[in-house]
């Protein structure tokens, strides 16, 4: 099987006034594992249903390797999809699911028979074969309707929130086994997820999506590290996200004057001029807490001071509410070492100081 | 087993169907093996004369008329309140469509029969019409045979088909059928090989519910059939009024309902075991699909061989 790329051009949908897609435009190289990634209703869903077929869009394109599918049914397009709810047709045992479109195509017997086999294989339901789907677990349920939509060698599969019916611990486990399937076969995968923590695990590329707009589009480090907007740092992940106006810009190194922190030293690849005002942020586990203030000669190193509102314990970490002077609180996150590197312990109520490199802060939007 | 309160609970079904149902009946079983009375009724002495005269020509050729008519019927409501019942499902006003449907049960029956007569009669509506549009001179006779009976009785029945099927598809998962889409059926293959074996439930009540109450159909006969549209119902009412031969009244409704019953059971076994072929696991799920279908066969069987509709 060979990945097809898929590039969305200046796509809009409306429903009523609702509009589902404004002007929408990705490339999606071919075999990537591609996420669609945003809250429920950004239009995600929308936009891989007019993929498949399903929906049409007002205008815009569709190109499935540079020919553009959208006159074409979904039973004519190279893309097969693995619905949200599994959609296996309930009177058809897992076999006959499997076997569907092949039969459709009026494939010999003794060919399907073999072609179901080696699919049920790849997704290890070799022995539930003669199973109706209502007697399998939702995780095998799952991989039957993703044998069912790779039988058909689609060059492109999209997955529509394919993990959402399942429980955590056997999410964890189908995103693995669904990595290991792209790896091996290699088409393109557009998969449709509200959970960030899916997305970054294992897509090549992440298009984070809100009220119908691409808001940003990269690798998961370049989406979690730096966020183009306000909105893609608070959905990523956990961040302390912050206003202010800069005070100087010195090369890449950039000092914002804010009223909860008086200035604050942030990093940006292009930084607006000083006087701008824009948003900052740093990620929780970027910042470091201790008792003392940090004996260090080190430049572009920020520095506040402030008290511990709330620690919350989670084994691994903890995550450290600090109320700073200026009345801002910030979440800090310390992870738990061995006994060696762990440290003084931080109570409720305790002074602490907390400092965080400019290098790990970054210049988020321009406000206007 | 330990007994709870649940005997008690269903006393008064237990009561309303031994006094209502299963006393009548004995009352029509005990009957047809009696002679008949001078005017009506019976005489206590034991025969089996009713059974003997079932077996000739007229009652063959009633019973296949019958047989005819109400598979006619059945069919085309089937086909009309399938496309209906789709409809309602998938549409957004779905309380506003049910009330619609369920709006004719608002006038007296008979009165709606007279309604066709009305639109259907030499003087009708219809033929009004036709003669105003200048399409036609002379009325033309619609009433009175066998297509008027099976219009008027698709028309009664209609609703029963409609409501099953409606309530059949509504379960459906229609991401199933973009499902067969998505993996190259088309819009019809879709249908017919996801839809329709989903539904199969569904459209064996609808047929239930619209087959055996047209099968023991008397109303609709009696006023828009003639001669050639005489139905099993018929035939009971005039052997119960008419000749006044009770007994052979009785045997004829024992015939229909031991014929109908039979019928129902063995379809409702070849669904089940079609729909859910083989595998002991299913067992469980079978006897839920299953139920409903019994329910709507017990519902539907006092209609039978009554003529009473």
């Amino acid at each position: 099987m060979i990945g097809s790329d898929v590039v969305i051009e200046n796509v809009s949908k409306s429903f009523g006034d609702f509009a589902a897609l404004n002007d929408v435009s990705i490339g999606i190289k071919k075999g990537e594992f591609f996420s669609l990634l945003g809250p429920s209703g950004c239009g995600k869903t929308t936009l891989l249903r007019i993929i498949a077929g399903f929906e049409q869009p007002e205008s815009g394109t569709v190109l499935l390797d540079g020919k553009d599918v959208l006159p074409l049914p979904p039973d004519g397009r190279k893309a097969n999809t693995v619905f949200q709810n599994y959609a296996l047709f309930p009177h058809l045992t897992v076999f006959e699911n499997v076997a569907f479109s092949l039969r459709l195509k009026k494939q010999p017997e003794a060919a399907v028979r073999e072609r179901v086999n080696e699919y049920l294989r790849l997704v290890e339901l070799q022995t539930h074969g003669s199973k109706k789907p209502a007697q399998l677990s939702g995780g095998q349920k799952q991989r039957v309707a993703i044998a069912r939509a790779l039988i058909n060698e689609p060059s492109v599969l999209l997955l529509d929130e394919p993990l959402s019916a399942l429980d955590a611990k056997l999410r964890q486990h189908m995103l693995i086994e669904l990595d290991a399937i792209h790896d091996k076969i290699g088409i393109t995968f557009i998969y449709v997820t509200h959970d960030q923590q899916e997305a970054l695990s294992v897509s090549d590329r992440i298009a984070v999506m809100n009220a119908g707009k691409v808001l940003q589009v990269g690798t998961p480090q370049e989406i979690y590290e730096a966020p183009a907007t306000d909105f893609v740092a608070k959905f990523i992940g956990e961040t302390n996200l912050y206003e202010g106006s800069i005070l100087s810009v010195n090369g890449e190194l950039v000092t914002i004057e804010s009223a909860e922190f008086g200035s604050v030293q942030v990093t940006d690849t292009d930084p607006p001029p000083s006087g701008t005002r824009v948003s900052w942020t740093v990620r929780p586990e970027k910042i470091r807490i201790g008792p003392d203030k940090p004996s260090t000669s080190r430049n572009a190193l920020n520095l506040i001071q402030g008290r511990v509102d709330e620690p919350i314990y989670s084994g691994f970490q903890t995550k450290f509410y600090v109320k700073t002077a200026g009345g801002a609180t910030l979440k800090v996150i310390k992870q738990h070492a061995d006994w060696s590197d762990e440290g003084p312990e931080i109570a409720w109520k305790d002074e602490v100081w907390l400092s965080f490199s400019a290098e790990d802060a970054f210049l988020v939007e321009v406000k206007g | 087993m330990k007994r709870g309160p649940g005997g008690l609970y269903a006393t008064p079904a237990i009561v309303w169907l031994t006094v209502f149902f299963i006393a009548p009946l004995f009352i029509i079983v005990l009957y047809s093996f009696l002679r008949p009375g001078l005017r009506g009724g019976v005489e206590w002495s034991l025969t089996f004369d009713a059974y003997r005269a079932i077996a000739n020509p007229t009652f063959a050729k009633v019973t296949l008329n019958t047989i005819v008519v109400a598979l006619g019927a059945t069919l085309v409501t089937l086909l009309i309140a399938l496309p209906c019942g789709y409809y309602m499902a998938r549409s957004k006003n779905q309380t506003l469509l049910l009330l619609l449907v369920i709006i004719p049960f608002w006038t007296n029956f008979l009165i709606r029969i007279y309604a066709w007569i009305a639109i259907l009669g030499n003087e009708g509506f219809l033929n009004d019409m036709l003669q105003a549009l200048g399409l036609t001179n002379d009325s033309i006779r619609f009433l009175y045979n066998r297509w008027a009976v099976a219009l008027v009785l698709v028309y009664t029945y209609l609703p029963y088909a409609i409501l099953p099927l409606f309530s059949t598809i509504d379960k459906f998962d229609f991401s199933l059928l973009e499902a067969a889409r998505d993996l190259g059926a088309s819009k019809f293959g879709a249908i017919r090989r996801v839809l329709m074996p989903n539904i199969k439930g569904g459209v064996l009540t609808a047929f239930l519910f619209t087959f055996i109450p047209i099968f023991g159909a008397y109303a609709v006969p009696l006023l828009v059939g003639g001669t050639e549209s005489y139905m099993l119902g018929n035939l009971i009412a005039d052997e119960l009024t008419k000749s006044r031969n009770w007994p052979l009244a009785s045997a004829i409704s024992l015939v229909i309902t031991l014929v109908t019953t039979i019928g129902v059971m063995l379809l409702v076994r070849a669904n089940g075991a079609n729909v859910l072929g083989g595998g002991k696991e299913a067992s469980e799920a079978k006897a839920e699909q299953s139920a409903p279908l019994l329910n709507a066969s017990l519902v539907a069987l006092p209609h039978s061989g009554g003529g009473a509709s």
